[in-house]
């Protein structure tokens, strides 16, 4: 299926389309070097550093890095715990309303951001909760979880269940098996959940635009400039950061997940 | 086996105990896993879910601004107003364009990626194609109003490629024209086709790699020529990839409110309708009654799609 | 007391009886095995003794004491996993050590003791590795060593020599019935290969849709079967329902005849006391040891004739496809089956 070699229309289509993918976020990067000060312009005029330092100077940017930091370490370990938890009820047993709750878990990502946001906005006000940091650290949570689900539960069905039978053959409890023989082989998987976790809850814009009151996330920091001609420079040098430093978690849990061949249990 | 036990025995006797009582009460011990992520959901996400459904049978008086519980369907019925139907027709026609030419541009290159490179190579690509997909959302949205600007990218190209009057061609063009690119439909749709692209791409990747090397051979040795092997065997089975990965880029461009602000024409979408409602209006029935939209319309993409084999490929 | 018992055990899958009514006695330093196609119930048996299922209705009793409400770590039973089950996580050593890591046995004890199952099983300069860069026969042998490190009374074997081939297996067998010997504990082993549990046990269960058909010495079990399903799991025979019987030999009721309790003559003998049927040959298939002769007789039934090839082979008259011959067998060679 491999061997052949692939009409260069195709091959064309498939690298013009990764340029097209990764194109304007080259331009970012090239523009946050760029001396000019209007950097709408192209192409750019010279290489310098000074925008970083200038955005590194800036207490908003900093305040808004610190308050994405903290959001996006809260929800995480909230999704992460629930996560685990939900995917360990559901991998293998089947029960009455199993079909209902796996749905009810894919629906924070299956609707679009503006409803979970909406949702949770008029919420909070009929429950007088204030909108703010807790507020987007719940909404973060609430599609965080699913992300953590999914990668737990894909590593969980792959442990073959002959592996736990064996734990407990050999004279282990059911804590002790999932302390010396499950957790072992989930952590990567809880590890990547956790990164792209993170990630999101970094990234996250539309839900929380709804939730954060007057609290301003990084992503949102972002969103206001873009009505800031002038801080064009800055806003360059900051996207280039936002977009680096949530590459960094991304690539690390593709890491951790690659070996999709390296399954648990591979006794034969 | 040795009946003595060890000290790490005596203590672990108790907490054995419990374990092994849930050991024998598997359905408790289910409960006991499912209450704590099901409370969330059901109470903080269901529920302010169904809040705001309800809030969409609420009135909202003009006059005072406020909301009063009284119900009423008058939101539900607005919605069919031509003002709003408007809203909705253009929400969603973009949404099926995007689709459409998103799986257009998707396909060629999850075939490549699938059928002719492994490896490495294909290591290098499927990255590539997840480092975009993953990257900040309101990153890739600001690169687009740089691009499309005036003094950006791609004006500059156009002129040195001497395609200007081309460009102000189609931007004279009724529907998807506009002032400026960046003010321009069609600009608006390659923002869209842009962010979403991914979404498409891995999951037809992942179907055409699911693809047993037996059938084409099979194909070709019953005498197929390429074209026809891709048009009657690869194609129909690439379908459930290209409608989960539809799923994603129609969800995603009926609820987005951030991009057609950015990008294109005056013009409300879905999105910032139900963002200006609740927002300065504070007309929160009437945002409810909007996001009852694309809910339904989603739920009836869904069931359309579950029948393709979507849902087996995602 | 016997090792383990099953007492009226059923075990019920919503419509289907996966275990239908099996009452059992394994004696204390038995090897026996349970044998019979797959969904037979053989290894739910086997898994309702380690305690991974749970019985519908009925007791299991291990060395006298219940152990229907006991997890799988309390129970004195350890198993041998088909898929052999090796933590991958883990080294060789880390493994074996497993069992008694979780009963709080210190890491220096531990070690020593692993150390020990490993070289028993002639796989000590493994002990570093991991199980993915052992062979199948390598990581069968960790497994049983893994078990068996444990020192229970009863060792369970789930199919374990299934994924080895021909000449592997062969040999496991072997070290596996002297390993028992030499331990002196009760082998539970099932498996779906009756030249294997033949070769292995003391004593045989076969299994047969959820219930147990005969529980017999290897030896029993083959020169007397009691039901035609046993006849034809345990080793092949040509049964002969109750009027073909009648036909042929005179005598009601089914019987069965071994291949190889039957002689192929052209011409009929002049002897009564054995059982002359003619027929015409239709196929010769050629075995190495032996050669099978596949018979057409007058009604159309099938019967089959199996004769070593020794050196008096070539001063046997050769056969042809399609030609005229006599079967013949003595009559106490049969043996009456049970109806049903």
């Amino acid at each position: 299926m491999h061997s052949k070699r692939a009409p260069w229309l195709l091959k064309l289509s498939a690298w013009g389309g990764l340029v097209f993918l990764h194109f304007p976020l080259l331009i970012i990067a090239v523009y946050a070097f760029n001396t000019e000060d209007a950097a709408f312009s192209f192409p750019p005029k010279g290489f310098t550093l000074h925008w970083f330092a200038v955005a590194a100077g800036r207490h908003d940017i900093l305040d808004a890095v610190w308050l994405s930091v903290q959001i996006a370490c809260y929800a995480t370990v909230i999704a992460m715990v629930l996560g685990t938890l939900a995917a360990a009820a559901l991998y293998r047993r089947n029960f009455y309303g199993k079909n209902s709750i796996t749905l009810l878990f894919m629906l924070p990502i299956a609707l679009p951001g503006i409803i979970t946001g909406l949702a949770l906005l008029n919420a909070f006000h009929a429950a007088q909760i204030e909108p703010g940091m807790l507020t987007i650290v719940i909404g973060h949570a609430t599609f965080c979880m699913v992300i953590v689900y999914n990668n737990v539960i894909a590593r969980f069905r792959r442990i073959t269940h002959s592996l736990i039978e064996a734990s407990m053959d050999l004279g282990a409890d059911g804590w002790q098996t999932f302390r010396y023989i499950i957790l072992p082989n989930l952590s990567t998987a809880l590890l990547a959940g956790g990164m792209l976790a993170f990630a999101l809850s970094f990234d996250e814009i539309i839900v929380t635009t709804f939730t954060a009151g007057h609290e301003r996330t990084l992503p949102i920091w972002l969103l206001n400039q873009l009505g800031r001609p002038r801080e064009v420079p800055v806003t360059n040098v900051v996207a280039l950061c936002l977009m680096v430093l949530t590459m960094i978690p991304i690539l690390g849990a593709w890491y951790l997940t690659r070996n999709g061949s390296d399954v648990a249990g591979d006794g034969k | 086996m040795d009946i003595s036990m060890t000290p790490y025995e005596k203590r672990a006797r108790r907490g054995r105990a419990l374990i092994t009582f849930l050991h024998h009460r598997p359905g408790f011990y289910l409960a006991l896993l499912l209450v704590p992520p099901l409370l969330w959901f059901g109470a903080i996400y269901l529920g302010s879910l169904f809040a705001l459904l309800w809030q969409g049978l609420y009135t909202f008086d003009d006059f005072t601004m406020t909301v009063s519980s009284t119900l009423t369907t008058a939101n539900l019925r607005a919605l069919f107003d031509p003002v709003n139907a408007d809203i909705i027709i253009r929400t969603v026609s973009m949404a099926l364009l995007v689709s459409f030419f998103s799986a257009v541009l998707a396909f060629p290159i999850a075939y490549y990626m699938a059928r002719y490179i492994t490896g490495k190579k294909k290591a290098f690509f499927y990255v590539a194609i997840m480092l975009p997909m993953w990257a900040s959302y309101i990153v890739k949205a600001y690169a687009w109003t740089l691009l499309l600007s005036k003094g950006g990218v791609l004006q500059w190209f156009l002129e040195h490629l001497g395609l200007e009057p081309l460009l102000t061609a189609m931007l004279s063009l009724p529907g998807i024209g506009g002032n400026t690119l960046s003010t321009s439909g069609i600009g608006r749709f390659w923002v869209f086709v842009y962010i979403w692209l991914p979404f498409m791409i891995l999951p037809i990747q992942a179907a055409l790699e699911r693809l047993p090397p037996s059938l084409i051979q099979a194909s070709e040795d019953l005498g197929a020529k390429p074209w026809q092997t891709l048009r009657y065997v690869i194609f129909p089975l690439a379908v459930p990839g290209i409608a989960a990965g539809s799923i994603f880029t129609f969800s995603l461009t009926l609820g987005d409110y951030i991009i057609p602000q950015l990008v294109g024409p005056p013009g409300y979408y879905i999105g910032n309708m139900v963002y200006s409602q609740q927002g300065s209006i504070g007309n929160m029935p009437m945002a409810a009654a909007f996001t009852l939209v694309p809910i339904v319309l989603i739920a009836v993409y869904l069931s359309m799609v579950k029948r393709l084999g979507a849902f087996d490929a995602l | 007391m016997p090792a383990v018992q099953f007492i009226n055990v059923s075990r019920i899958f919503g419509e289907t009886k996966a275990v239908d009514n099996v009452s059992i006695d394994i004696q204390d330093g038995e090897f026996f095995s349970m044998l019979g196609p797959s969904g037979s119930g053989k290894t739910t048996c086997l898994r309702l003794i380690a305690g991974f299922e749970t019985l519908s209705s009925g007791s299991i009793r291990i060395h006298g004491k219940e152990a229907t409400k006991l997890a799988p770590y309390e129970r004195d039973v350890n198993t041998v996993f088909q898929d052999y089950a090796l933590f991958p996580h883990m080294t060789v050593l880390e493994n074996v050590a497993y069992g008694l890591m979780v009963k709080g046995v210190g890491k220096k004890e531990r070690n020593i003791r692993a150390m020990e199952a490993l070289e028993r099983v002639a796989l000590g300069f493994t002990a570093a590795r991991k199980p993915a860069f052992l062979s199948g026969g390598q990581r069968q042998r960790v497994a049983l060593a893994r078990a068996l490190v444990n020192q229970p009374s009863v060792l369970l074997l789930d199919e374990p020599l299934g994924a080895l081939d021909l000449k592997l297996r062969e040999q496991m067998q072997g070290e596996l019935k002297k390993l028992q010997r030499e331990l002196g504990i009760t082998f539970i082993f099932v498996t779906h290969d009756q030249s294997e549990a033949l070769s292995m046990s003391d004593r045989v269960a076969v299994f047969n849709n959820g219930r147990i058909e005969q529980v017999d010495s290897p030896r029993e079990l083959y020169l007397n079967p009691r039901t035609a399903f046993v006849a034809q799991f345990v080793g092949t025979a040509n049964v002969l329902n109750s009027d073909l019987s009648l036909r042929l030999t005179g005598l009601a009721g089914s019987r069965s005849i071994r291949p190889e309790h039957i002689r192929l003559t052209p011409q009929p003998q002049a002897d009564s006391s054995i059982v002359q049927v003619s027929a015409i040959l239709k196929d010769i298939h050629f075995q190495g040891a032996a050669t099978r002769y596949e018979l057409a007789l007058d009604g159309g039934e099938r019967l089959f004739v199996s004769e070593p090839n020794n050196l008096a082979a070539s001063l046997q008259t050769h056969f042809q496809t399609g030609q005229p011959v006599v079967a013949c067998w003595n009559r106490d060679a049969m043996v009456a089956l049970l109806e049903g």
